[in-house]
């Protein structure tokens, strides 16, 4: 079991959140109307053997969006993040 | 029949001569005492065999001492608390005891299933796939007889009595093993300040130690362990978990562990669980879980009366038990003489010494002569002799060039040792491969790189109780922190020869698996067919893939496969070990989260007016939901009729509490929602409420619901019932990550809120009795108003809308205060005949109307799909705008919502039948669309459904096929307008 350590509520299981699937990928514009476009940032998926940056909610927890760099291997977490504090 | 006499009992050991114990194997009441398994009482009454083998039904004795026991498995204990496959080398003796022996009929000396041995040419690796899964569907027909023929114990049918319980801990350190190794790195870490978990799966601490050889610091074995567990007992920093086995190792430290609490009694105090699983998290986990002794693999080596050389001498030293009368050793290095030593000790003398290495070193001949025990070297065990038990042997003298001249050896016991094997298990489960060493031809830990753990003593390959209890110790100052490099892995000065593993010719069973029952010609066939990987080889002859696992087979497997194709050890590569370690019951892993614990059970606040009333509930999803409210005599079918046809005619209560709620607030929330919805909210004025369609962002309809404005920033969002945590998570999903500008804030208030929804033309009246001096007529509260007021302190909104297609109003209040709503509106519908409604009824008026809900918003259906397409705008961008004109989602033949009707109205339809063309031709294949919510219509007087079916638009007035139970029901019927009444919404604003 992973267990991520949440900015807010400190070291948590991770049968208290769940997964947001990667974020790497940048939501479009609105105004974006392009179906390439869209359909690169709903399917297209990098599937690294190594580190991963991902989104995991704290659905048990503060209901924060975390931004987690894990390792696919190892599962090792390096780095743990309020997705909303990114790029700010 | 009973007999005290225990005949191959000896004298000395750790068993409690003062606590004489009765037990039970296959019938007979046999004695032991406290401190014995069940393997080491049976063998003391000179009871070897104990099974039959789970292909070949060859007749199987005690093999080992511990876990990695392949044989003697036996079902324990009778009727509810009936446990098959049990290991009764790890299974402690206790009063009362009751065991069988598994896999005979009917009788375990007579076994009439052993007619297999004679087919024993066709049951070969493979033969399960080759022979009976063609033609297709044959397996289903052979399975129930091959399944009876092979196989373990039988398990119970009737409920498990017993309770299980999880528990968690949390440790600084936490050891696996109470070996000197783990003894030694327990106390080191305790005494360094660290909270220690000591985790053993025997009922003794001690591990090797309780019955080998040898001295650590100057003391016999036996004398350091009894300071060392009176020095841990002292200690508080240390708690020693027993009877417990960690039996998986995960991510993050975290260790499974099961203890079991009450497997050694016989009536368990009800008031304690049986067993508990442990979730351990550790900040290091020190893994001295020892070593398992090789055996060799020579003709008929599964026969009662062989066993492993360490075996033996826990028998004797801790058990204080003879195996057998003459007994032989088969070794090809050192411990085997240790073995040899520590047994004339206690004045057993070895009927002989088979050596299979060339040179034997000069020492040991000193030995064998001075004890006076012939010595074999360079010989090979080429076959055992023996019916129901050991007989003999022949041994061949190796690779001298002459003919090989078979000797014969009698005995009735052999005792083997062909080296070791260090327990990787738990550090092999995350992910991290064994390492072979030549120098030890043993496979070693490989590297831990995250420092997070070690593995210690005999684990990391050290041959003795000194060596082990030392490189604990600085394994647990590594961990600590005390020392800065990682202790290393056991590395000879002087590399001993590598040990020779024969490889005897002759035309008896070779087996690789006693479990499994495969052989070492299995092993080879496997290859010649082409498998080349362990991996492929495991599961093609199922070598490794029984209950232990392959714990004494898979490093001869791995062996056998260098062999055979001529490849350097190092290069075969390994097999994965897995959770559990040792089997676990599913009562453990269950733990107190069965029947209608399984899952939280959400109560409406409503709840005790439901029970008042006397509804039926039925579980939707997590909540009790009232189904239905029964009149007398009335079964459900019968009542939501009734229910259904009092709405329609008068008016109706039923419980929305269900339905997911978000506040949401904030002056950019009209700009959210128009963002997350299809259609516009820009205008809705406050005061007002809307219906709502949200799409996900690759166009399917992800949920719907109605959203309220209740002030200038301030909304009130419903979603479906099923769809609140899903919706919830996507909200904010979008406002954290992906547009963090929008100043809006969402609260979940599902918990918070209560409401009811009445339903019905005399529904107004109802509101007016209820709430009077409140204005609820049409100019008031028009269709779609809300209406927020204060009655009596108690907190109330409503929104008139409806799900039924009468007028209607959603009733809301703060959730504690549910019970005064019920009552309030419940006296005040008094003048105006209010009845109560159920889900089942709430079901059928919703699909009366062609309301869409779960069985339509299946995540595969587009707004237009459900006829809901010209809700979304044009004028603006939304979640999924783009991607919902994808060109399949777009297409014609789509499956659209439709309406249908049986041709016979008194025909019932069911959910999930597939629908066919009316052209007569015979069903066949996915059809063209499905039945997706069936009722009968109390307005309509018939049965009725929804479907999707594709193009169902443009078949209304067409007959097609509803078709059921892979064709054998066939049901014509014509489709309809998914609105069966009033289309025009003429009765939602009377």
């Amino acid at each position: 079991m992973l267990r991520i350590d949440c900015p807010f509520c400190g070291l948590r299981d991770e049968t208290e959140f769940t997964y947001g699937g990667d974020a790497s990928r940048t939501r479009p514009p609105l105004d974006e109307t392009r179906a390439e476009v869209w359909n690169d940032y709903v399917y297209q998926r990098p599937n690294p053997k190594g580190l991963h940056s991902e989104y995991w909610f704290h659905q048990h927890g503060c209901r924060s969006w975390l931004k987690i760099t894990r390792d696919m291997v190892s599962h090792e977490i390096t780095a743990v993040a309020y997705a909303k504090d990114t790029g700010e | 029949m009973s007999t005290d006499r225990q005949k191959l009992r000896i004298g000395g050991g750790l068993v409690d001569r003062g606590k004489p114990v009765t037990f039970r194997f296959d019938g007979r009441v046999l004695k032991g005492f406290a401190g014995d398994t069940l393997a080491s009482a049976l063998l003391a009454n000179g009871r070897h065999l104990v099974g039959r083998s789970f292909k070949y039904h060859r007749p199987r004795g005690i093999f080992a001492a511990g876990v990695e026991e392949p044989n003697a498995l036996v079902e324990l204990g009778a009727e509810d608390r009936l446990t098959p496959n049990v290991q009764a080398t790890a299974q402690e003796l206790y009063e009362g005891l009751q065991a069988k022996s598994q896999n005979r009929w009917p009788s375990l000396r007579f076994d009439l299933m052993a007619v297999n041995n004679l087919f024993s040419r066709f049951l070969t690796a493979g033969f399960y796939y080759k022979t009976f899964m063609w033609p297709a569907g044959a397996w289903e027909f052979y399975e129930k007889f091959i399944r009876r023929a092979a196989g373990m114990g039988k398990g119970t049918h009737l409920p498990d009595p017993d309770t299980y319980e999880h528990v968690h801990d949390h440790a600084d350190i936490a050891v696996v093993g109470s070996g000197p190794a783990g003894l030694s790195a327990a106390l080191t870490a305790a005494e360094a300040g660290k909270d220690v978990l000591l985790i053993e799966q025997d009922f003794e601490l001690g591990g090797t130690l309780l019955y080998e050889a040898g001295e650590i610091a100057g003391q016999a074995n036996a004398d350091w362990r009894r300071q060392t567990i009176a020095r841990i007992n002292g200690e508080p920093k240390i708690r020693v978990l027993t009877r417990t086995t960690a039996f998986g190792y995960y991510e993050n430290n975290i260790l499974g562990c099961v203890e079991r609490v009450q497997d050694h009694v016989l009536t368990p105090d009800p008031h304690v669980p049986r067993q508990r699983l442990r979730h351990v998290r550790a900040e290091k986990v020190i893994l001295a879980t020892g070593a398992f002794e090789r055996p060799f693999v020579f003709g008929n080596n599964d026969l009662p009366g062989i066993l492993l050389s360490s075996a033996a001498e826990a028998y004797v030293n801790r058990y204080a038990v003879l195996p057998g009368e003459k007994m032989v050793l088969y070794t090809n290095q050192e411990s085997g003489y240790r073995v040899a030593a520590s047994l004339l000790e206690r004045g057993i003398r070895l009927a002989a010494i088979i050596d299979a290495r060339s040179p034997v070193p000069t020492r040991h001949h000193h030995f064998a002569r001075e004890a006076g025990i012939p010595l074999y070297p360079a010989h090979e065990v080429a076959e055992a002799k023996g019916g129901l038990h050991l007989k003999g042997l022949v041994i061949r003298k190796i690779g001298d060039g002459l003919e090989p001249r078979d000797i014969r050896l009698d005995c009735d016991t052999l005792i083997q040792s062909a080296g070791w094997a260090p327990v990787l298990h738990l550090q092999s489960q995350r992910g991290i491969k064994p390492v072979y060493h030549a120098a030890l031809d043993s496979y070693l830990p490989g590297k831990c790189a995250d420092g997070q753990h070690a593995c210690a003593g005999a684990a990391a390959g050290y041959p003795t109780s000194e060596d082990a209890a030392v490189h604990g110790h600085k394994v647990a100052r590594y961990l600590i922190g005390a020392a800065k490099t990682a202790p290393r892995l056991y590395a000879p000065k002087d590399a001993p020869p590598p040990s020779p593993a024969p490889v005897p010719l002759t035309r008896a069973k070779c087996f690789v698996d006693l479990q499994h029952d495969v052989t070492r010609s299995d092993i080879e066939q496997g290859v010649r067919e082409g498998f080349r990987s362990p991996e492929h080889i495991k599961r093609y002859t199922t070598q490794g893939m029984a209950a232990d696992q392959g714990k004494t087979g898979n490093i001869n497997t791995l062996k056998i496969l260098s062999q055979v194709q001529d490849k350097e050890q190092s290069g075969v590569g390994t097999t994965t070990f897995r959770p559990p370690y040792t089997p676990l019951t599913i009562g453990a892993v269950a733990g107190r989260s069965i029947a209608g614990e399984l899952r939280p059970t959400r109560l409406s606040p409503f709840h005790d007016c439901h029970v008042r009333a006397g509804a039926e509930f039925i579980t939707a999803g997590d909540w009790l939901r009232p189904w239905y409210y029964p009149g007398p005599g009335e079964d459900v079918t019968a009542a939501y009729i009734r229910e259904a046809g009092e709405v329609r005619s008068g008016v109706g209560m039923v419980d929305v509490s269900t339905l997911g709620k978000i506040d949401i607030q904030g002056p950019d929330a009209a700009e959210f929602l128009n963002r997350v919805y299809v259609n516009g909210w820009k205008t809705l004025p406050v005061g007002k409420a809307r219906y709502g369609l949200m799409l996900r962002d690759d166009g399917m309809v992800m949920d719907d619901g109605t959203t309220w404005r209740l002030g200038e920033h301030h909304y009130f969002m419903t979603t479906t019932t099923t769809g609140a945590g899903a919706v919830m998570r996507h909200l904010e999903y979008l406002l954290q990550i992906d547009w963090p500008e929008l100043k809006v804030h969402l609260t979940s208030v599902s918990d918070e809120w209560g409401g009811v929804a009445i339903a019905g033309p005399r529904s107004r009246a109802v509101l007016g009795s209820s709430f009077p001096g409140v204005d609820v007529s049409t100019e008031a509260i028009p269709h779609m108003g809300v209406l927020e007021f204060d009655h009596e302190g108690l907190p109330v909104r409503i929104c008139r809308l409806s799900f039924s297609g009468e007028l209607a109003f959603e009733v809301y209040t703060r959730a504690g205060f549910a019970g005064n709503l019920w009552d309030l509106l419940t006296e005040g519908g008094k003048p105006h005949d209010l009845r109560l409604y159920g889900s089942e009824a709430l079901g059928a008026l919703r699909i009366e109307k062609g309301h869409v809900a779960g069985p339509e918003l299946d995540g595969r259906t587009t707004a237009d799909d459900l006829g809901l397409g010209g809700m979304q705008s044009t004028k603006k961008a939304y979640v999924g705008s783009v991607l919902k004109n994808r060109e399949g989602l777009i297409r014609n033949d789509r499956r659209q919502l439709a309406g249908l009707k049986p041709v016979e109205g008194d025909t019932p339809l069911k959910a999930g039948m597939l629908l066919f063309e009316g052209d007569g031709i015979t069903p066949k294949g996915h059809g063209i669309g499905h039945v997706t919510s069936v009722t009968y219509s109390p307005e309509l007087k018939r049965h009725i459904a929804l479907a999707l079916l594709a193009e169902g638009r443009e078949r209304v007035g067409t007959l097609i096929r509803a078709v059921d139970n892979g064709g054998a029901t066939v049901i014509d019927v014509k489709v309809c307008s998914p609105h069966f009444i009033d289309p025009e919404g003429e009765r939602l604003h009377a």
